[in-house]
């Protein structure tokens, strides 16, 4: 049985739950894989620390949480200290560098992405969890890209489409081309 | 997701809203709710839907209110629901009772937070078991399905309104925050492929028609307002006419069927899912989230040899006697990991009668067992 476990992590607002959704919609409706998705979140509507734990698998998943994650993304500095610390030291981890400041002695190989900087280029922040999302699927390999971008498109408010395509373009280019440059 | 009455198709979706379009699929054309955390997206998904497929959404001003005008809806013939966590659950007990004592079908949805009183409203808990069981005054028999899955949140939401018709009483979803809020590859089957129980019809006509003469399963046949039958419905101790017939006869005669309509067709109401129990010496015996990570814990003690079963209430209530007490007489220990302090532990307990142990693994609430845990009670039971 293989088993493959993903932990986002961010505050309440970033879209943290949407992308932890896309992921796993992107292995259990467009690649034929199990998967779930838990969340926690606090009783703010917003700014308040939030978590999705999606695992995917090739058999049913009866105990739907991180156990051992194989990859982390996190998109805030309460989230980097929470859930950084607990995983594997070979576990890489996805952060966007902008809201996320590393301890020196971080031993994680370290993904960084300015994924809400570039989200405001394309005009609109709240897509920033989308270019995450990009990324993750150009650097890890548990749910193949073109699901992924499927999944995205099919998650998305209807007339978002394209600024939606772009912004997981621009992470999954960027994800490309760090892997390429052989870049942490 | 389009606008059609019942979706097809595989969904990527949570619990909650899979448990409303499994109302939708089963017919449910009415619900009341007052919204509250972890059952919201309940209330919003029917938001949403209701008004496309020609069905009414009410956002009540409380959750006393909702329980009373779904029993309403359902007098006028339409299947109604609603759907709350623990503060308004303990609100609805009242006209839960008159729900019972009107034989009433309707379906009440708890996505179970952690309590009492406000507790952690955005976090699991199982506390609510012996609420579902008790809850309301006076004693009466009620149906209660546990969900482990937002699949399951879909094809329970059918069956529960399939047995409120068929028993004509409320029918009890008694979910939890994280089957609610997990998501979960849903399949819906095409509209033509689901099957739903009609309502039980008087097979007589109007001048001859009793509204609480039963049937030979003590269900009477139900005729809804406005059909020409004439009926009355009371919360008081009532005849075959629905009259009030304050007397310790009537009374003796009216709660020996209710208790009766349920316990004496238990064999047709109890759904349970068992895995591993042929050569099974310990059991987990749990329901909802709690199952699966009490499955996960059975997995992992097999993979060390470990002769352990996992026997899943799907339906709690009526609670499975006959298969715990034959259970009791094989295996050595139950293993009853659950999201409060000892609640359907006590009724292993009760049917194993000490042929077996009972060994409960408690949670306070606020998340889930780790499953170590679990296998730790399991290693421990067959030292």
């Amino acid at each position: 049985m293989k088993r493959e476990e993903i932990i986002l992590g961010g505050f309440g607002g970033q879209g943290i739950i949407l992308a932890g959704s896309i992921v796993g919609k992107a292995a259990a409706i467009f690649n034929g894989q199990n998967s779930t998705l838990t969340q926690d979140y606090g009783p703010e509507a917003r700014g308040g620390a939030c978590r999705a734990q999606v695992v995917v698998s090739d058999s049913p998943v009866s105990y739907p949480y991180v156990e051992n994650p194989s990859v982390l993304v996190v998109m805030s500095q309460e989230a980097y200290e929470k859930y950084a610390a607990g995983a594997k030291q070979d576990v890489p981890l996805l952060i966007d560098e902008d809201l996320v400041k590393l301890k020196k002695d971080e031993k994680h190989p370290v993904f960084p992405i300015p994924a809400t900087r570039f989200a405001r280029e394309l005009g609109r922040e709240a897509v920033a969890n989308i270019v995450m999302v990009g990324f993750l699927a150009a650097i890890s390999s548990i749910v193949p890209a073109e699901a992924m971008k499927k999944s995205v498109l099919s998650s998305v408010p209807k007339g978002t489409e394209e600024l939606n395509t772009k912004a997981f373009e621009r992470g999954y280019n960027y994800g490309k081309e760090q892997l390429a440059a052989g870049k942490r | 997701m389009s606008s059609r009455k019942s979706l097809s198709g595989d969904f990527f979706i949570t619990g909650d809203v899979a448990c409303a379009e499994g109302a939708i699929s089963a017919g449910c054309r009415f619900f009341a709710g007052y919204p509250i955390t972890p059952a919201t997206e309940i209330a919003e998904r029917m938001s949403e839907r209701q008004p496309e497929i020609g069905g009414t959404y009410i956002q009540m001003e409380d959750e006393i209110a909702s329980m009373n005008a779904i029993l309403g809806a359902s007098w006028a013939g339409v299947k109604a629901m609603t759907a709350t966590s623990g503060p308004g659950f303990s609100l609805m007990m009242e006209n839960l009772g008159l729900g019972v004592m009107l034989e009433t079908p309707c379906v009440l949805v708890n996505v179970q937070r952690a309590g009492p009183s406000t507790g952690l409203p955005t976090l699991a808990g199982q506390g609510d078991m012996m609420q579902a069981r008790w809850g309301s005054h006076g004693h009466y028999s009620i149906i209660a399905l546990c969900p482990d899955s937002p699949q399951e949140m879909y094809q329970l939401a059918i069956k529960a309104f399939d047995l409120s018709e068929k028993y004509r009483t409320p029918v009890l979803i008694m979910a939890d925050e994280v089957v609610g809020h997990m998501s979960e590859k849903v399949t819906i089957p095409p509209p033509e492929e689901i099957k739903t129980l009609p309502r039980r019809k008087p097979a007589v006509p109007p001048e001859k028609y009793l509204p609480y003469v039963p049937d030979a399963d003590l269900v009477p046949p139900m005729a809804n307002a406005g059909e020409g039958y004439h009926f009355h419905v009371t919360g008081l101790t009532h005849d075959e006419r629905g009259y009030p017939l304050m007397t310790a006869e009537a009374q003796d005669k009216l709660i020996r069927r209710l208790v009766n309509k349920i316990d004496k067709n238990q064999d047709d109401i109890i759904m349970l899912k068992e895995d591993w129990l042929d050569d099974a010496e310990v059991v987990v015996c749990s329901y909802g989230i709690s199952a699966r990570i009490g499955k996960f814990a059975v997995e992992r003690a097999r993979a060390e040899g470990i002769k352990a079963g996992m026997l899943r209430l799907i339906t709690a209530w009526p609670f499975p006697e006959n298969r715990i007490r034959q259970l009791s007489k094989k295996v050595k220990a139950f293993i009853v990991p659950e999201i409060n302090c000892g609640q359907i532990a006590l009724e292993v307990e009760r049917c194993s009668s000490g042929r077996a142990s009972t060994i409960l693994v408690p949670h306070m609430g606020g998340g889930v067992h780790q499953p170590h845990t679990i296998i730790e009670a399991i290693r421990k039971a067959l030292k």
